[in-house]
């Protein structure tokens, strides 16, 4: 028998891991200097650590280690990229090309951006899978463009972006490449030289490393990119970053990278396994069942599908000890249901009914078996409750009903 | 967000889940909502000549507290004039189920749906139209 509940939202954060809890504990206690005091031990010590650490961050996507900056999460790395590339840039140009389905963390910068009068921003569209165009980027390329901005892989539909292409344009076009790699870092390849990436944000809390830390990968050559720091004081991180360290975070950043680097290649095998398994589960015990994202081009641990006819949130409470995540509108603080679904396209309903299912490290096939029947014979009692279901069967087409809300 | 217990108790054990035949005189049919907007709830009463409710039935696409909204409502009209029940107010379905005021809406869809139910019924007692279950009814 599984132990419940049942960690599936790994994509929303990670438990850290116990090894790398072990690597920071010391610098809670005995070791927690000032990173920045450069005249005792205790100084050098944290120092030491943090330089260690920012060779296990940069050994993970084949940077060097003077080109990361500690941040404190990626939503301040992410504001870093595109407000300090805009401002130090104003002279050349003004235009922001990203894309409909980045995290908030990016489109709210941009949208600040746009508020501010600072920048004009394009926001490239998707296709069905929730991919983008690398066409579309060449196209909206002006002699304003002064950054490109495209995630990784997508925090809700696990979809991966053709990152090299866009990173070869950018190139061409001599555009900065910004890329927001939180969830594709450690899961699964990065380089930021092969996929021709200029700046690159990550955070701990994905990657089974701590919350409250993140980074900021800025090439340093062909281009060096400069950057005008968001956070003044200090002069930290070669002035990019003021703030003392957060040095217990810092370790434990670093020791997840070098964890998730070194067992990448048989996780990703093993996560692709399980949710494979999961979604063959569900697939093939439930009809009217639509997956959402890219069939093959997709995050090892990610799946997320649309129940039809069944709502999100009553679907989560119904599967109540098992964390997963939803695209309803219930479920999100602005009730309106998930606008990175919503782009792919399909039906609004089926923005209601999508569950993100996100398997990760501590996972095993025996919660994966137990998820999938919960979620099977739930689905099944939900549809027994809804009109749209019965409606359906009776060979009535919802898209013809006129609806009075 | 946690749920209240009422609310808990109806979405595990929902009362009078089901459908009446579309076709019966006695039975008035309100769906109201919309699935684009996350929340369709189809509320059938069973009313008797005297504008008594006799029975009602349930089924509802929703989150757990507008799931929750309907099944009370099913047993709040049951044995209840047709005048009484259209006087029934939202605010006493949050009371009852202790909604937080983002699950309010779920019961202005519960009050509505009563009074779909009721004028379907009106409609087709009056003669004027067959009860269209299918179709989605005026708020
Ligand atoms: C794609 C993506 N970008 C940015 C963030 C923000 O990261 P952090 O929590 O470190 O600020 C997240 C996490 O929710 C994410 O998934």
């Amino acid at each position: 028998m599984v132990k419940t509940p049942i960690y599936m939202d790994n994509h929303a954060t990670t438990p850290c891991d116990p090894r790398v809890l072990d690597a920071m504990m010391p610098y809670f206690t005995t070791k927690f200097g000032n990173a920045a005091s450069r005249n005792h031990s205790f100084g050098w010590e944290a120092e030491e650590a943090v330089d260690k650490a920012r060779n296990q961050l940069a050994s993970i996507i084949n940077a060097k280690a003077k080109e990361i900056i500690f941040t404190s999460g990626a939503t301040e790395s992410d504001n870093l990229a595109i407000k300090g590339v805009v401002e130090f840039y104003k002279d050349k140009g003004n235009h922001v090309i990203t894309c409909v389905t980045e995290h908030k963390a990016v489109l709210d910068s941009c949208r600040a951006l746009e508020r501010q009068g600072k920048a004009t921003v394009t926001y490239l569209p998707v296709d069905k899978h929730g991919m983008v165009d690398p066409d579309d980027v060449r196209k909206a390329i002006t002699d304003k463009t002064v950054l490109i901005s495209i995630m990784y892989a997508n925090n809700e539909i696990g979809t991966i972006h053709p990152i090299r292409e866009i990173g070869r344009i950018a190139k061409e076009k001599e555009v900065i490449f910004h890329c927001d790699a939180v969830q594709a870092v450690g899961k699964i390849p990065v380089d930021v030289e092969k996929d021709g990436i200029d700046l690159l944000a990550m955070s701990g809390h994905k990657i089974y490393g701590p919350k409250g830390v993140g980074a900021l990968y800025v090439r340093s050559k062909g281009p060096r990119v400069r950057l005008t720091p968001i956070i003044d004081g200090g002069g930290h991180e070669r002035g990019m970053r003021s703030g003392t360290l957060n040095v217990t975070g810092i370790v434990g950043f670093g020791a997840a990278c070098e964890i998730a680097a070194k067992e990448l290649p048989e996780e990703a095998r093993r996560l692709t396994e399980l949710r494979n398994r999961l979604q063959a589960g569900l697939f093939e015990r439930l009809d009217e069942i639509y997956l959402n994202g890219h069939p093959t081009e997709r995050l090892p641990g990610n799946l997320n599908v649309s129940f039809a006819y069944v709502e999100g949130e009553s679907l989560l409470m119904g599967i109540n000890d098992v964390a997963v995540s939803s695209g309803s509108a219930c479920t999100s603080a602005t009730l309106e249901p998930s606008y990175v679904i919503r782009a792919l396209g399909i039906n609004e309903e089926l923005a209601h009914s999508s569950i993100r299912f996100g398997l990760g490290r501590f996972n095993t096939a025996d919660e994966v078996d137990y998820v999938a029947d919960r979620v099977t014979r739930e689905v099944k009692r939900l549809r027994e409750m809804s009109p749209l279901y019965e409606m359906a069967k009776e060979g009535i087409d919802l898209k013809s009903v006129q609806w009075k809300a | 967000m946690s749920y209240s217990d009422k609310v808990l108790d109806h979405y595990n054990n929902p009362r009078n889940v089901g459908s009446f035949a579309k076709d019966d005189p006695n039975v008035g049919t309100g769906v109201v909502g919309a699935p684009e907007c996350g929340d369709v709830m189809k509320l059938q009463l069973k009313i008797n000549d005297s504008g008594v409710i006799e029975d009602a039935r349930f089924k509802t696409f929703g989150c757990g507290s507008a799931i929750a909204s309907s099944s009370y409502v099913t047993e709040l009209v049951k044995g209840k004039h047709i005048d009484e029940a259209m006087a029934i107010k939202n605010t006493l379905i949050v009371k009852e189920l202790n909604l937080p005021p983002v699950k309010i809406h779920c019961s202005v869809l519960a009050e509505d749906a009563i009074k779909a139910a009721i004028s379907d019924w009106k409609k087709h007692k009056d003669g004027a139209e067959e009860p269209q279950a299918a179709r989605a009814q005026e708020k």
